[in-house]
């Protein structure tokens, strides 16, 4: 007898405790209720039911966020059918009558023109269907109607047409801040897209003018440049992909340094130490080249002896740890701070900004450029690469040798 | 053993493990060696980093000690261990190293665009890793104690405190480096001296007897038990005793033991004869690799072979310390070329510690009782050929051996510190990193000490076991079914690799099952991986709306050649034959 009260007691617990669970779950929003007047009380549920029916509205309108919606917004107007439509079909019918689709979208002509709303009389052959009455109330985002919300009801109701207008208006407010968020991703792809190859006018013009001061002193160094001048355009000009491999940056660098070096000669030494784990690594299309670039001016500017850059890439677990170095002019760390920021002057290093940004912006903020520089102690520019990322994969594969 | 050139060796290897690993690749190039700086790691280099980092304790000393205790059928574990790259060849290396993952979590997230189960899977990591770093430094331990008069615990101290000071201060950086050299440190190491013990053996007139049952004394031996045993005897045996048999002491007399069960106190000397029959010892857990979880074999036979096949097979492709190796193949068809290499080198090693079994067998029969067996490997060059020449020998298979600890430990200590620090600790850094390090060699090492006297034997075995029951079906099922779904991945890893876990721990902690049910935690292979990969297919055919938007176009990325992809993803429609020849051009 004891064994099954026991036995009992272990069965009744879990149903207890599944039931206590239930119980919190279903009462949450009562308690919302417990505060104030019943007056307040509908308000904080109109507002709880529009602050549900928001999120999938902010992805644009689609048959998708649609569906999601649509019932919270029927709840919001408390009819018997509510429809979603866009300017060819409906999106989502909630609730009953779903056979008045198509009669529907051919009432809705009109409204989808003028941009007004209407209310009408629905012809329907079934008798035990309710509805007779739609209220039709246009979406409009910048003036132009994407699509309408109809709601039905069985008899005419002035109130309805005013809440199914309101109702309307908030939606298209919705609908117009998810047009804004797809403007702010594009102008952020348009950026990248127009930052991400830049290479220097002077540059071309500077590597052309060396090329030709070789070609009667000596075809044969002036024709190996042109080639070098040929891969590296070839590179930063290619149109595939936003991403490149470690690997690759570094072949383009190494065509750079051979142009910048048939300039200054004896003036200008590089050492690399590159770790071939982080070859494979992808990363952002040219974003080593204008660190390099920076580190060549900032190393020649205003000195006649030599200069030298390094070059280094280190495996560092999960991430490649690249280290440019020059031991040139430096910059003031205040400087720097502002161009970083984006407050400085244009001559003074567009490439490093850029590259920050873009780096920030595919790594996020954790993983921007950590730069070291005092006036007249050189610059230290340190990039972490993680090897994995998602969404970064290279455009094609490494050249074979 | 003489431990005058021993002790040198270990020290060189360490010493020559942190010279190669910090300065492998810190010679300073000027632009015109750029394309030898630039060079990709090649197919064979990778290959022979990845062997470095795979062989481990285990294969080295722990094979040899199997078959010298238990005949050939352990030979299925060299098999086993090489043919899972056969595996992960077939179906896991090209589309892996194509999804661009460095390591397992990142292929979770990378094919089902999910941090719970990248979470998960970073769990799974950390758990196999420590699962295997165990019997490394319990291998370390008592080659050590072998080897010199250090406590048992020492060596594994010692590898523990090398590998977390070289790996936390950034002395790997030229990993491939030090691997690749770890890996013909250990192939010489075991090579050289097994072609002198097989001129040795010619000498004695080759005898042809090695896998007899039982084995038999060559040469009248003394045998000092420092555990008290059962041994266990098939027929009456004579033997003369010093101390204390079936509760009797003796003192220097002839005595003769009828066949049955007879316990034997620590300490006691026993001086078989020529001829004699190796006894069979039965113990409790005494710490050595190869006591093995020898009582379930006996058992179900059949069944653990089959449960090993099945761990080793399918469990190598998720070893978190190999995987992360495959991200420095430049590409898809290069991770392919190393895996045919690395099946390559890895046959080749495993050829090598059976030979060791097998001489093992005839010249050092007694290992099996004293429960030395593993040190095999390190006693039968003194054994077999003796002098200057003997020590030498020993000195250099001490060395290997102390590469093979080292190698694996540091390898797996890296892969389990990048998850720590990745997907548990709170932010990144370098300061996390060495963070990470002292805490994944922290508790492998807290539990080699506390639990020392634990069977953890087989505790490779297990982590392969655990590797195949989670990360297989993950990785097969990843790549090769589309209709994968994260609830999926996550239920089958848990279902699968838990059921795997809670075996190993009931097994480690020397949960006292009987028969059926002890042969089924001890290798639970058999059971838990189909059970992964079932849940993992039911909970994903149940959940068919979660299966993450862009699956075709990760699939794609994985099976097609990279000339033909690339781009970021999701990239929407495919490429066009017109973009794949810009890229050509």
């Amino acid at each position: 007898m004891s064994g099954f009260l026991a036995g009992l007691c272990v069965a009744v617990l879990p149903l207890l405790a599944a039931g206590f669970w239930i119980g919190r779950r279903t009462a949450r929003p009562e308690s919302l209720g417990g505060l104030g007047t019943p007056v307040e009380h509908a308000t904080f549920q109109t507002l709880h039911t529009a602050s549900l029916a928001t999120p999938p509205l902010r992805a644009g309108l689609t048959e998708e966020t649609a569906g999601r919606s649509a019932r919270r917004l029927r709840s919001l107007l408390g009819t018997d059918a509510l429809c979603l439509t866009d300017r060819e079909t409906v999106l989502a019918w909630d609730g009953i009558g779903a056979h008045h689709r198509t009669e529907i979208m051919e009432r809705l002509g009109g409204p989808l023109e003028t941009g007004r709303g209407e209310a009408f009389r629905l012809g329907c052959d079934e008798p035990a269907c309710p509805l007779r009455w739609a209220v039709v109330a246009p979406l409009t985002v910048d003036e132009r109607v994407h699509g309408a919300l109809v709601a039905c009801a069985p008899r005419e109701s002035a109130v309805l047409v005013r809440a199914a207008g309101e109702v309307a208006r908030w939606v298209s407010v919705q609908l117009e801040l998810a047009d804004l968020d797809r403007s702010r991703t594009r102008l952020i792809e348009a950026e990248i897209k127009a930052l991400r190859a830049q290479i220097s006018p002077h540059f071309i013009f500077n590597s052309l003018a060396v090329i030709a001061s070789f070609v009667r002193t000596d075809p044969e160094r002036a024709r190996e440049l042109l080639l070098e001048f040929a891969d590296f355009t070839r590179y930063s000009f290619r149109r595939h992909g936003d991403f490149t491999t470690l690997a690759d940056e570094l072949h383009a660098i190494d065509h750079y340094l051979a142009l910048v070096r048939a300039r200054f000669g004896e003036r200008l030494s590089v050492t690399l130490q590159i770790a071939p784990e982080v070859l494979p690594v992808a990363l952002p299309f040219l974003c080593l080249q204008p660190l390099v670039e920076n580190a060549v001016k900032h190393g020649l500017e205003g000195k006649t002896d030599k200069s030298h850059i390094s070059i280094t890439a280190q495996d560092a677990g999960a991430e490649a740890l690249v280290v440019i170095e020059d031991n040139g002019a430096g910059m003031d760390p205040e400087r720097l701070r502002r161009i970083l920021a984006g407050e400085g002057s244009p001559s003074g290093g567009i490439g490093l900004s850029n590259v920050d940004e873009r780096l920030r912006q595919v790594y996020g903020d954790a993983h921007g450029l950590v730069i070291e520089t005092a006036v007249g102690a050189g610059m230290k520019i340190t990039a972490r690469l993680p090897k994995y990322q998602p969404g970064v994969h290279s455009a094609g594969r490494l050249p074979r040798q | 053993m003489n431990q005058n050139y021993a002790v040198p060796a270990v020290a060189l290897v360490v010493v020559a493990t942190v010279l190669v690993g910090a300065f492998g690749l810190r010679i300073s190039r000027t632009t015109s060696d750029f394309y030898v700086a630039s060079r990709t790691v090649g197919p064979r280099l990778n290959a022979a980093a990845i062997s470095g980092e795979y062989l481990s304790a285990a294969s080295f000393l722990g094979i040899a000690g199997l078959v010298l205790v238990q005949g050939p059928d352990m030979l299925w574990y060299p098999v086993g261990y090489t043919a899972g790259y056969l595996v992960l060849l077939l179906f896991v290396a090209a589309p892996l190293r194509r999804s661009g993952a460095y390591t397992l979590p990142d292929f979770a997230e990378a094919r089902l665009g999910s941090q719970a189960v990248r979470r998960l899977a970073g769990a799974f990591v950390v758990g196999v890793g420590w699962l295997y770093l165990l019997p490394q430094l319990q291998g370390a331990g008592l080659t050590l104690a072998v080897l010199t008069d250090a406590p048992d615990r020492f060596g594994g101290v010692l590898v523990a405190v090398v590998v977390v000071a070289t790996v936390a201060a950034g002395g790997m950086r030229s990993i491939t480096f030090v691997q690749a050299f770890q890996y013909w440190l250990k192939l010489t190491a075991l090579l050289v001296p097994a072609l002198f013990l097989v001129l040795a053996w010619q000498s004695h007139g080759a005898p042809r007897d090695a896998f007899d049952e039982p084995a038999t004394f060559r040469e009248q031996r003394v045998v000092r038990v420092d555990d008290t045993l059962d041994l266990k005897l098939a027929r009456p045996l004579d033997v003369t005793a010093t101390g204390m048999v079936d509760a009797r002491p003796h003192t220097d007399e002839r005595i003769r033991l009828p066949a049955g069960v007879h316990r034997i106190e620590r300490g006691t000397r026993l001086t078989f004869t020529e001829g004699d029959p190796v006894p069979v010892a039965e113990r409790g857990s005494n710490g050595g690799m190869s006591t093995s979880l020898a009582a379930g074999r006996e058992e179900r036979p059949l069944y653990a072979t089959y449960g090993l096949i099945l761990a080793t097979f399918l469990g190598t492709m998720g070893l978190p310390h190999v995987v992360v190796r495959f991200y420095t193949s430049p590409h898809g068809v290069a991770a392919r070329r190393t895996t045919v290499a690395v099946l390559g080198l890895i046959g080749a090693f495993y050829l090598l510690p059976p030979v060791y079994g097998a001489l093992g067998r005839l010249y050092a029969p007694e290992l099996s009782i004293t429960g030395d067996a593993d040190a095999a490997v390190l006693l039968l060059p003194d054994r077999m050929i003796g002098g200057l020449g003997a020590d030498l020998l020993g000195a250099l298979v001490a060395g290997g051996a102390f590469a093979a600890f080292l190698s694996t430990a540091s390898g797996l200590t890296m892969a389990v510190a990048g998850v720590l620090t990745q997907d548990v600790l709170p932010s990144r850094g370098v300061r996390h990193f060495r963070l990470g390090t002292v805490l994944a060699m922290a508790v492998p090492l807290a539990a080699s000490v506390l639990a020392g006297g634990l069977p953890v034997a087989d505790a490779v075995g297990l982590a392969f076991a655990v590797s195949a029951s989670s990360f297989c079906p993950l990785l097969v099922l990843g790549i090769w079914w589309r209709r994968l779904t994260p609830p999926g991945a996550a239920a089958g890893m848990l279902v699968g690799g838990g059921a795997a876990f809670v075996a190993v721990a009931a097994t480690m902690a020397g949960y006292p099952g009987t028969g059926t049910l002890h042969a089924l935690l001890a290798w639970p292979a058999l059971w838990s991986v189909p059970l992964g990969f079932l849940t993992m297919v039911l909970v994903s055919l149940a959940t068919p709306g979660r299966v993450p938007a862009g699956t075709a176009a990760i699939l794609a990325r994985f099976h097609l050649p990279e000339e033909l992809t690339g781009g970021p993803l999701p990239a929407g429609p495919p490429r066009t034959g017109a973009d794949a020849k810009e890229m050509q051009a």
